[in-house]
């Protein structure tokens, strides 16, 4: 009973006592979390995933703000019945440039990690504005705040944040965010710069309103784009090495 | 004892404080708790409006419970119990006490306000913002100094069990609080003041998110209150603590397992399996030193099991535990990713949660405010013991539809979303199980209206006692009586 006995040495120091609990905490998150940055496999190599556009990237603030998270999550298991109703399950690459990941933990609503060109532009911003109209069953709160303009004054100066935590925007893609930005949610010219920047992001305005960008275009063209980004009919995961 | 209160004169109008403030937002935070529950029942009471709908309520309800609730139950219990145990007045003073308090409260306040008004780094509760998590930081660093400086005080030679819980919380959190907060912000760069971005992103920040998240729940919401069971139990009961082997092995086993459960967040995501293999061992394993915890607790009662019938303090306190044992026991077979393939994801999660936070955390606070009030307010008892006995039947009728409500619910959810009909198509459209949701959430808000007002039924015991009143009841025996 030996060990009891030294356990004094602990209950009557509380240095000794401090350092044993900081010891005994720190293992099990340095055992879980470090590996997950040192073994490669970890986030498969994939095609097609890119940092989102400055209008996806405030449609992504715009998700994160109003707490989306809190009833959709943005992670499809590898479940026959979960591919058949939301499509391929969910890689890791897929989120790679995701800060916060959005995987979420909870499906009040469907999960909405492909729910990018499952509907129309038009059905999104009805829903948004109010969700029974097109889904009379719904119980989501209705989003009509989104039609006003979005501010987007400080549009460059998030994605320089997120380049510095690790997304891999290019001086030119900080540069032009603004016209970036503008262009996607006002032009839908097949041959608009934004589209060389930022492959398969869907351009146009989305709520009837071409002359001003509101909130509903930015999270709207951020919704299209979720899960798009690889194409799954030539990506086989299951041959990509983990 | 007297002599020594005489000799230590404790630092209790802090306390007090703390006392007062933790059923003030325990209120706020139950109503909060339960006008969302109503909101899923009833979606027009989202009111079409930015700062009342689900997705920006819903932090304010889960931080007003763990945070504004939890924190200053944990606050007042930690400071009184620390400084009895140390028999040394609190480091630092009211002087000090009081800078944390009304910092926190501010700090409550002002969090709220952000959720509400559209400010959130969108990972679950961690939401406040960059500049408001530094401000935490520097409340906390101030109670780790009051608290182990309360220690070194002491004038008994050996640290009470209790509080090693509050310490391991008090540390740990605040590891726990640093590491998932590690965020650049936007304005640094000429973006958006009131954004930041999280170092780690995707797979990453989902382990990191959940490593916090997962741990809030182990030492926030356990480890902090299993110290106050560890003073509170064995005080009221008038027993000393079952077996101190017991909570040795108890306590080094809990924090040093706790830690590693936070995969069991993550089955069958894009998180490595290794990683989720490992979460779920150890949530498996956890649920040893969880039943060590609770048989040392309940067998406290060994030769005053009389009291249970008795005492309604006794009776909220014994029957946290109980709770404790029930949802460690459903917790660790959740983390088994055959069960949680189906639980994952629905209200199944949700009721297993209130299960612990009702249950157990907010029973056991309820206990150990019961005791406290009198104390410090110094009356002989509360007002009246019959209607503490009220407060419990109330609140554990609202607890029992609560969570049956969401054992149903989320069972059924998932297998609805599982279902195929005999030509091998999906049985049911999304829709449809939320359709089926319905009257789950409408029996699961008025369990949770039924624990609002025994919150309430407290409120106005309290004021009551600290009043000096005392109501004309046949006084049941008290730990004060017969005896």
């Amino acid at each position: 009973m030996s060990v009891f006995k030294h356990h004094a040495k602990l209950e009557t120091n509380v240095f000794f006592l401090a350092v044993g609990i900081l010891l005994s905490v720190i293992v099990g998150g340095l055992v879980e979390v470090v590996p997950l940055f040192t073994i490669e496999s970890t986030i498969e190599k994939v095609e097609g995933v890119r940092p989102y556009s400055p209008l996806e990237q405030a449609g992504r603030d715009i998700y994160v703000r109003e707490g989306c998270y809190n009833c959709h999550s943005q992670m499809i298991r590898p479940f026959k019945d979960e591919i058949e109703r939301y499509g391929h399950y969910s890689l890791a690459a897929e989120s790679k440039y995701d800060h916060p990941f959005q995987w979420a933990s909870k499906r009040t609503g469907p999960d909405l990690a492909r729910v990018g060109g499952k509907y129309t532009n038009d059905w999104h911003v009805r829903h948004m504005i109010n969700p029974r109209d097109v889904v009379p069953e719904s119980v989501m709160p209705g989003y009509p705040h989104l039609m006003r303009p979005l501010n987007y004054a400080g549009i460059a100066g998030n994605l320089t944040a997120l380049k510095v935590v690790g997304v891999p925007y290019t001086d030119a893609q900080i540069m032009n965010a603004k016209k970036d930005l503008e262009e996607q949610a006002m032009s839908d010219s097949p041959d608009a710069a934004v589209l060389k920047s930022y492959p398969k992001a869907k351009m146009g305005d989305v709520d009837g309103n071409p002359k001003v960008v509101t909130e509903m275009d930015a999270l709207v063209a951020y919704l299209q784009v979720l899960g798009t980004m690889v194409d799954f009919t030539t990506v086989k995961p299951e041959k990509i090495y983990r | 004892m007297s002599s020594n209160t005489e000799a230590t004169p404790y630092c209790e109008d802090v306390v007090k404080k703390f006392v007062l403030a933790a059923t003030f937002w325990g209120v706020v935070g139950f109503l909060a708790g339960d006008f969302i529950a109503w909101q899923l029942a009833f979606p027009v009471l989202n009111l079409d409006l930015e700062w009342t709908t689900f997705g920006r309520l819903r932090p304010v309800h889960t931080s007003a419970v763990i945070f504004a609730f939890g924190g200053n139950i944990l606050f007042s219990t930690s400071l009184y119990v620390v400084q009895r145990t140390s028999r040394a007045s609190l480091f630092g003073g009211s002087g000090l006490g009081n800078v944390i308090f009304w910092n926190f409260q501010a700090l409550i306040v002002v969090a709220a306000l952000t959720y509400v008004l559209g400010f959130s780094q969108g990972q679950e509760y961690a939401e406040p913002e960059w500049w408001i998590d530094l401000w935490l930081t520097v409340i906390w660093v101030l109670y780790l100094i009051a608290f182990a400086g309360t220690i070194m005080k002491r004038k008994e030679p050996h640290i009470y069990v209790a509080n090693w819980f509050f310490f391991s919380m008090i540390l740990t959190v605040a590891m726990l609080h640093l590491g998932n907060n590690l965020a650049v912000p936007a304005a640094l760069f000429g973006g958006d003041f009131m954004k930041s971005y999280n170092i780690f992103g995707g797979v990453q920040n989902a382990m990191t998110q959940w490593w916090y998240g997962h741990n809030a729940v182990g030492f926030f919401l356990t480890a902090g209150f299993l110290g106050i069971m560890y003073y509170f139990v064995p005080k009221r009961a008038e027993r000393p603590v079952y077996s101190y082997r017991l909570s040795i092995v108890h306590f080094w086993a809990l924090i040093f397992l706790y830690i590693w459960a936070g995969p069991h967040h993550l089955h069958y995501t894009a998180l490595p399996d290794w990683a989720q293999t490992l979460g779920m061992t150890f949530s498996i394993m956890l649920w040893m030193p969880s039943w060590g915890g609770m048989i040392n607790g309940l067998m406290t009662l060994s030769g005053a099991w009389d009291k249970l019938r008795t005492d309604p303090v006794m009776r909220f306190l014994v029957s946290s535990v109980a709770f404790y044992g029930m949802s460690t026991f459903e917790g660790p077979m959740m983390s088994i990713k055959a069960v949680n393939s189906l639980s994952h994801y629905t209200d199944w999660t949700v009721g297993h949660v209130h299960s612990g936070a009702l249950g157990w955390v907010a029973f056991v606070s309820f206990g150990a405010l019961y005791y406290l009030v009198p104390k410090l307010w110094g009356r002989k008892e509360l007002y009246s013991l019959k209607l503490v006995g009220v407060h419990f039947w109330v609140a554990t009728v609202g607890i029992v539809l609560y969570i049956t409500a969401m054992w149903i619910s989320g069972i059924m959810q998932g297998l609805m979303w599982r279902a195929y009909d005999n030509l091998g198509f999906l049985q049911y459209s999304f829709i449809e199980t939320v359709e089926a949701m319905h009257p789950y959430y409408v029996i699961r808000a008025m369990g949770g209206l039924l624990f609002v007002l025994g919150a309430l039924v407290m409120v106005y015991n309290f004021y009551k006692t600290i009043k000096g009143d005392v109501a004309d009841e046949v006084m049941q025996p008290s730990t004060a009586g017969a005896r």
